[in-house]
């Protein structure tokens, strides 16, 4: 299956924002997390995270340092800032109200489906 | 090809982009280099893994567009404050930039002092603003002795001369003398720039490009100077100080002479980094002073037809044509500055050479006709001024015509008009010290 470009642009933010909620952590490993928590669904260019991170940089949201990783290589870490985990909360009660819209708009949907032929038969 | 080695010719290749900083680029090699590990702990060959983590990164453009909208403001070069990473070296130039710029602030207030002799402002402010720039890049050049030497020998000789001539109150030739020798000074100057090396045609043309843009950036900070200016005159006027006489007698002059020093460093600064802009300009105008000129030529020829007389010739129509061919030989210097010697001719070169042929028919009418009237009226000391200087231009672009002419056929590279015009720079400097020192005695300094 392939998720529109749209609603993977839509949904980069509040992922990126939830995955930093769960701790510090870097573009690669955010990507992994992406790819896990999808299964692997939910996938865009790897180098477009990084102007994401930047972004939510400048907005505040998130903070940046440089961290030398045991094996010697240098990675920038990023976290969420106390704007960002506002951030983060109203995404996730805007979320929360499409995400509920769209489950009783097809709940519904399928009940009368259900319905209709019953109704037919009468 | 090692991983290394890959991983280096990757980042070279985005490195071009203005969009990704160096700072983004080690973020997302950093990332590569996990995604590659990754890979070959699967299984992949190090080539594999390379070519399949640098695909999933995306296209080159996507990702260079994407850093583009989020870091717009990397594409516009910032200099004088963002000057990023280069560490400590730009402040000192900037340091050294603005003692000199106080040094000429300060100094072109010193003849001030002799209340009395108001024209000792006049004559002493070429050779102190241009010395000041002088010893700025004799400083900053790190000059050797002999150039320090010479350059210093010039300004003082123009100083001892500027202020010995015993010229008369309101003398006309104390400003033929005070502007000649400013061009003079200036040429000077170039032998600073290019640290002695005047001798070369190269480092000429070098001085010629920092002539344009520092006119250029003068220009502009001119401008701004204005709007200072007005609103310090307006926002002092509203609380019932009159501002107008430490404007005119502080802000301009120190401001101006300032200025001179910062217009230089900001070309000095800049001039790798940014187009060069007199070029620009000369592409925009060439055009339009063809244009100019041949409609001048075909309104003179139809006034010739119709009986009247071709030229009214008056003392200040040959300024103008002097003028008008200082504009034309500046669009040619400055077409020539911008390109490359080994470069063959273009529909651009045939213009010019319009222009140049529209030019020199112009100046011969109007030479004719200034001719006839010194013969008739005597001669005047801005009448010689001019006149010496329309030969000189007129014999500049009656052999640049030819040669461009040559250049046009292809029997001639482009290499030989530059050399002509660098080759030709002594001249304007030997006029002008002849102009300076020669015409006020002969005049009577009147």
């Amino acid at each position: 299956m392939r998720i529109g470009k749209d609603l993977v642009a839509a949904a980069a933010t509040p992922i990126v924002l939830g995955i930093l909620a769960e701790g510090e952590s870097y573009g690669y490993a955010i990507l992994q997390r992406v790819a896990e928590l999808s299964d692997g669904e939910l996938a865009w260019s790897d180098g477009m995270l990084y102007p994401l991170l930047h972004r939510l940089e400048r907005l505040g949201q998130v903070e940046s340092s440089w961290v030398d990783a045991p094996s010697g290589r240098r990675r920038k870490h990023y976290r969420l800032s106390a704007a960002g985990e506002d951030a983060f909360a109203e995404q996730r009660r805007q979320w929360a109200v499409v995400t509920d819209t769209l489950r009783r708009v097809w709940t519904d949907r399928t009940q009368r489906g259900l319905a209709l032929p019953d109704g037919a038969g009468a | 090809m090692s991983e290394s080695a890959q991983l280096d010719q990757w980042r070279h290749y985005l490195a071009s982009d203005p969009a990704l900083a160096a700072a983004d680029l080690d973020e997302l090699e950093s990332h590569l280099r996990d995604q590659i590990d990754d890979l070959e702990s699967v299984g992949l060959s190090g080539d594999e893994a390379f070519l399949i983590a640098v695909r999933r990164l995306g296209r080159v453009d996507d990702l260079s567009r994407e850093f583009a909208r989020e870091h717009s403001d990397r594409l516009w070069k910032q200099l004088v404050l963002g000057s990023d990473a280069s560490g400590a070296a730009p402040d000192r130039g900037v340091a050294l930039a603005i003692a000199f710029a106080v040094l000429a602030a300060v100094l072109v207030k010193v003849p001030w002092l002799w209340a009395a002799r108001p024209d000792l402002v006049q004559r002493n402010i070429p050779v102190l603003v241009l010395g000041v720039l002088a010893a700025y890049f004799l400083v900053r050049v790190r000059a050797s002795r002999a150039s320090v030497a010479f350059v210093a020998l010039a300004f003082a000789g123009a100083a001892v001369l500027v202020n010995v001539y015993p010229f008369t109150p309101d003398a006309v030739t104390l400003v033929l003398t005070v502007l000649h020798l400013a061009v003079a000074l200036w040429l000077v100057v170039g032998v600073a720039y290019t640290g002695g090396e005047w001798r070369s045609g190269r480092a000429r043309m070098e001085f010629v490009r920092f002539t344009g843009e520092w006119v250029i950036y003068l220009t502009l900070i001119a401008i701004g100077g204005a709007v200072l200016t007005g609103l310090t005159v307006g926002v002092f006027t509203a609380i019932g100080v009159d501002a107008g006489r430490f404007v005119s007698d502080w802000l301009l002059p120190c401001g101006a002479a300032g200025a001179v020093v910062i217009a230089a460093w900001l070309v000095e600064t800049k001039k790798s980094v940014i187009e060069n802009m007199a070029p620009v300009l000369t592409a925009v105008f060439t055009p339009l002073f063809t244009a100019m000129l041949l409609a001048f030529i075909a309104a003179a020829l139809v006034q010739a037809v119709g009986g009247g007389s071709v030229i009214d010739a008056q003392r200040e129509v040959l300024i103008v044509f002097d003028a008008a061919l200082v504009v034309v030989l500046g669009l040619l210097l400055y077409t020539l500055s911008a390109r490359d010697a080994s470069t063959r001719a273009r529909w651009f070169d045939a213009l010019q050479l319009v222009m140049i042929i529209a030019a020199l028919v112009v100046d011969v009418v109007v030479l004719s006709a200034m001719v006839g009237r010194i013969g008739a009226f005597g001669a005047s000391p801005n009448k010689v001024a001019s006149l010496g200087l329309n030969l000189i231009l007129l014999v500049n672009l009656a052999w640049a015509a030819w040669l461009q002419f040559g250049f046009l056929r292809g029997r001639l590279t482009h290499g030989v008009l530059e050399r002509w015009q660098t080759g030709y720079v002594p001249v304007y400097l030997l006029w002008c010290v002849l102009a300076a020192v020669v015409v006020p005695p002969v005049f009577g300094f009147a």
